[in-house]
């Protein structure tokens, strides 16, 4: 017998009865600590051999570098280690649900990346003779191609790099046309108060005030507040659709009449297209302009905070505003309309608002995705988004407060709020608990007019299972923190960290490293 | 459809969802939307869903139609830049925790990508010369424009004198987004000398100037000191503004910040990211300490957890559009994360020793292509000093020259009729780049097929 049945069991010299003993490296097994690259590199280390020989030539007057950069170097296995080590204190799709209400964390087809990276997309020059790039060209026709039809838009501008940028790109052609027709007086926009923050920013941006406009009690725009302060000030509105309460605006099309009645444009906000991509079209309401976020409905990945890709659609009377470049078929090939050819069937276009063409990368992998699901399959999308998301809802509606379940069906998002939790509990410890069971907690305080909001979208690429056991997770959290479990004030236990002060990062920001030997 | 492959719900599912749900069908689901905006199937005229073969297929046909970069001799530059990428940055920036992870706004469950930011941002600023650096920004034009807008915020002045070295795109960025902040812009065309127009720049700045936006290396390949036009600048307490298209210069030229300027900004493409015909790429962003709150973007900062542990935030954020809304720095909500952690992992890879290395090979070869293509009869080479691009004058219009050469499979480099439709005086101008892609061999076909094409022409 090689068993031992002595009773004998290791022990670390701290560990005490029912506390878990501390490690000499800090490490918990698979959890590992990392240090940074400037405590484990140094000047003189590289993981890229160039070939040998000498590298003579001076032809850069006298501005060679004399003192040293500070960058330290890693081994190829060391930093592939560090960046390994690193990415496992990341929560992921991949990993697990990941329902960040207004974010669209859905699953990133690998075909996307498998097909960005061929080289003839992937090595190829944004200003390589045109001739030589057609195929690049006819990626992005095609794709605009499925989001003007989509949409029921007439146009579509690709390049803004991102859904804030889609935004600006919007309003710069509202402006512009307002100004075609000397009306640049128009210097309002509204936007309601449950808006994503970058609605305002934008605005301002473009030299327009913005104006609140209120919510009713069901979560949707008011639509007579709206229409009252129409008038002849007003260039128009940004209004999310779904909205952020994830409810459909009955009233769109309305609203759109009465602005467009009344000289004005309306900016829809697409960061919830997700929801009725192939159920509606936002050109049957009226939209004039609206941002795409490539990296939300079409599965582009988010990549830990971008890049994003926002084109944005455009109705026929904002078309003429587009901004530049852009791509034109012409009998067998594509051309690029840029400031040289604009002039003669462009000439309004408000210019340039990047280098080059936008984000192609994610052109490809929206376009391999489109493709992949088809208009029917799109079509499915929607239907299981919206149709989890209500699961959602009315699996939990009588554990946690939800102010609009008596609004209707929600759409691909459902919203709760703190009330009913325990005195001095609030929706970040419910948050923080979700992450001790495994899960990415849902967007909390927003939309504002709820009040400790927690926006969970699930996304259609969520199985029932998973839907299952988030439900599960989430109304035994809730339980607990209505019950005024003091434990979930100091969660997450089981992260790779507890909660950081965020407190002092703001108070003195320590935003690049130094070193404190020095 | 029954069952697509990214779609995980049975119709079995789908049934006992309704019934928990209380919905007859997925219909009831959308009696919100209005009827007459209701699409009762699938939009006419487009395709259905198609296998992963069959998708596979169609990309690929379309990827065939283009000339890959690395297939023929490759000498583009001007903005985007070919250099070798180690096989492991695609390999680790595809690891599904960076992949398709978000925004670390939760950051116990993403310190993984905090700490890249964090590391990233230590050697961005190193790379630039500057106190401090955000965590990136969309691409090297808008974080141009950004500067530009941040230095106007700084000095409350609003004339920005950009040089005529600077990228094209870039100023036409800048002047879409004046018309609408009332900004002004000084811009120029550049002329075909050695000489960059710094001494014209300096005699311009004058009382009402916020900034001076300089590129280096410029357009055209050329280098100057700029210590006396940040000088001049602060003279008039007006800030510098530099931007860098070819981070890899930085590697064997003084950093901007070494040399006073107040921001620095860049193209961070050429570290990690690859050409992707323009985008994505990722914008560097650094400056002195003293403007951090009126830089816009995203900064991850160093804190303690309630353990005591080291761990990163995002923070400052209270100047950011989410917290401050219209009164925001910008209203940029992203950042370019994933080609940030490609730029910082190629970075770690190189370390001071192997960018200095590839930067010295890069230069060794734009010289040792200059000299042989200043040899081509007809060419003159405009350039006293470059890093890893210069410009020709071919002595006749380089354009139609570029496709030509093109035709033969060669890339020759970038017409400045292309950059510059219409000026005349700058149509004989190529600008070649010349990087550690780049071989002897190629120099060589470049130089004949460029001997002959000229040929050609005269005769």
């Amino acid at each position: 017998m090689t068993i031992n049945q002595s009773g004998w069991k290791p022990t670390s010299p701290e560990a005490k009865d029912g506390e878990v003993p501390a490690t000499f490296t800090g490490n918990r097994a698979l959890m590992l600590e990392e240090k940074l690259i400037f405590e484990i590199g140094d000047d003189k280390t590289t993981g890229v051999d160039f070939a040998e020989g000498d590298v003579a030539g001076s032809r850069l007057g006298d501005l060679s570098r004399k003192d040293p950069i500070g960058l330290p170097g890693l081994s190829e296995p060391e930093t592939v280690r560090h960046y390994t080590r690193l990415s496992r204190q990341n929560y992921a799709i991949d990993l697990g649900l990941f329902p960040l209400g207004s974010c669209t964390m859905k699953h990133n087809p690998r075909l996307n990346e498998k097909m960005a990276r061929l080289p003839g997309f992937s090595d190829v020059h944004p200003l390589a003779p045109v001739d030589t790039v057609q195929g690049a060209l006819e990626v992005i026709h095609q794709l605009a191609h499925w989001l003007v039809t989509l949409t029921g838009m007439t146009s579509v501008a690709m390049s803004p790099k991102a859904g804030a940028h889609g935004e600006l790109c919007g309003i710069l052609a509202i402006k512009a046309a307002l100004e075609k027709r000397g009306e640049g007086h128009r210097k309002v926009i509204l936007v309601p108060e449950s808006a994503h923050g970058t609605n305002p920013a934008t605005a301002a941006f473009a030299g327009f005030s913005v104006e609140d406009i209120p919510a009713t009690a069901d979560g949707r725009v008011d639509t007579a507040a709206l229409k009252a302060r129409l008038g002849p000030d007003v260039a128009g509105v940004m209004i999310t659709n779904p909205n952020t309460c994830g409810l459909f605006e009955r009233d769109l099309k309305d609203i759109s009449d009465a602005v467009h009645a009344a000289g004005g444009y309306v900016y829809c906000d697409g960061a919830n297209f997700n929801a009725i991509v192939g159920r509606v079209r936002p050109g049957d309401l009226g939209v004039d302009a609206m941002h795409i976020n490539l990296h939300k409905t079409f599965s582009t990945p988010h990549g830990g905070g971008g890049p994003g890709s926002g084109p944005v659609v455009f109705s026929e009377a904002l078309t003429p505003f587009a901004p530049l470049p852009f791509v034109e078929k012409t009998g067998e090939g594509f051309r690029l309309v840029e400031e040289e050819n604009a002039d003669d069937h462009h000439a309004d276009s408000f210019g340039r608002m990047v280098a080059f063409h936008g984000q192609m990368g994610m052109f490809t992998r929206a376009l391999t995705y489109i493709l992949s699901h088809g208009a029917d399959g799109l079509r499915q999308v929607a239907e299981d988004a919206v149709l989890n998301a209500n699961y959602v809802l009315r699996s939990l509606e009588n554990t946690l407060d939800a102010p609009f379940a008596k609004s209707g069906p929600c759409m691909h998002e459902a919203i709760f709020s703190d009330e009913g939790l325990a005195e001095g509990f609030s929706t970040i410890d419910v948050a923080k608990a979700l992450i001790d069971e495994g899960f990415h907690p849902m967007t909390m305080y927003f939309p504002l007019v709820v009040h400790g909001a927690m926006l969970v979208e699930p996304t259609e690429t969520e199985s029932k299972a998973a839907l299952d056991q988030f439900i599960g997770a989430l109304r035994s959290v809730a339980e607990r923190a209505k019950a005024g479990d003091a434990s979930l004030k100091t969660a997450p236990h089981f992260a790779p960290r507890a909660r950081l002060d965020e407190t002092l990062a703001a108070r003195k920001p320590v935003l690049v490293w130094k070193d404190k030997a020095a | 459809m029954e069952r697509m492959r990214y779609l995980p719900l049975t119709s079995s599912d789908r049934a006992e969802m309704l019934s928990v749900i209380g919905a007859g069908s997925v219909d009831d689901l959308f009696v919100d939307v209005p009827e007459s905006a209701r699409l009762s199937g699938p939009i006419a005229g487009l395709p259905d869903h198609a296998s992963e073969l069959a998708v596979e297929r169609h990309m690929t046909a379309l990827a065939r139609k283009n000339t890959v970069a690395g297939d023929v001799p490759f000498f583009l530059g001007c903005g985007a830049y070919r250099h070798h990428v180690p096989a492991s940055v695609d390999h680790l920036i595809q690891r599904g925790e960076f992949l398709t992870a978000y925004t670390p706004y939760q950051p116990e469950i993403a310190q993984g990508t905090l700490q890249m930011l964090f590391e990233f941002q230590t050697q961005v600023a190193r790379l630039l010369g500057t106190d401090v650096a955000n965590a990136s920004m969309y691409d090297g034009s808008t974080a141009c424009w950004e500067a530009i807008g941040m230095a106007r915020r700084i000095t409350k002045k609003s004339k920005a004198i950009l040089s005529s070295g600077l990228h094209p795109h870039y100023v036409s960025v800048a002047k879409t987004m004046a018309k609408y902040t009332g900004d002004t812009l000084e811009t120029g065309t550049p002329v075909l000398t050695a000489e960059t127009d710094i001494d014209q720049m300096i005699a311009a700045i004058d009382g009402d100037t916020s900034c001076v936006v300089v590129q280096y290396p410029d357009i055209l390949g050329r280098i100057a000191d700029l210590t006396p036009l940040a000088e001049a600048c602060h003279a008039k307490k007006a800030l510098l503004i530099a931007v860098v298209t070819e981070p890899v210069a930085l590697g064997a030229i003084r950093a901007p910040g070494e040399m006073d300027a107040d921001i620095v900004v860049g193209e961070g493409q050429s570290l990690g990211v690859g050409l992707q015909f323009g985008g994505p790429y990722v914008g560097l962003m650094g400056c002195k300490d003293k403007y951090i709150r009126q830089m816009p973007g995203r900064f991850c900062g160093e804190t303690v957890d309630a353990d005591g542990k080291r761990g990163f935030v995002l923070t400052l954020s209270t100047r950011e559009q989410h917290i401050r809304r219209e009164k925001a720095t910008s209203n940029i909500c992203t950042n370019s994360g994933l080609c940030a952690l490609a730029f910082s992992i190629h970075m770690t890879l190189l370390g001071e020793a192997g960018l200095r290395r590839m930067a010295g090979i890069n230069h060794a070869n734009a010289c040792r292509a200059a000299d042989r293509l200043a040899k081509v009869p007809g060419v003159k080479l405009v350039n006293d000093v470059f890093f890893n691009e210069f410009t020709l004058d071919l002595g006749r219009e380089a354009r139609p020259i570029v496709r030509t050469l093109a035709e033969r499979g060669v890339l020759a480099g970038v017409s400045l009729g292309r950059l510059y439709p219409g000026e005349d005086a700058l149509a004989n101008g190529l600008v070649v780049a010349v990087t550690e892609t780049v071989t002897a061999e190629d120099i060589e076909t470049l130089a004949k097929a460029l001997a002959e094409v000229l040929g050609e022409v005269l005769a």
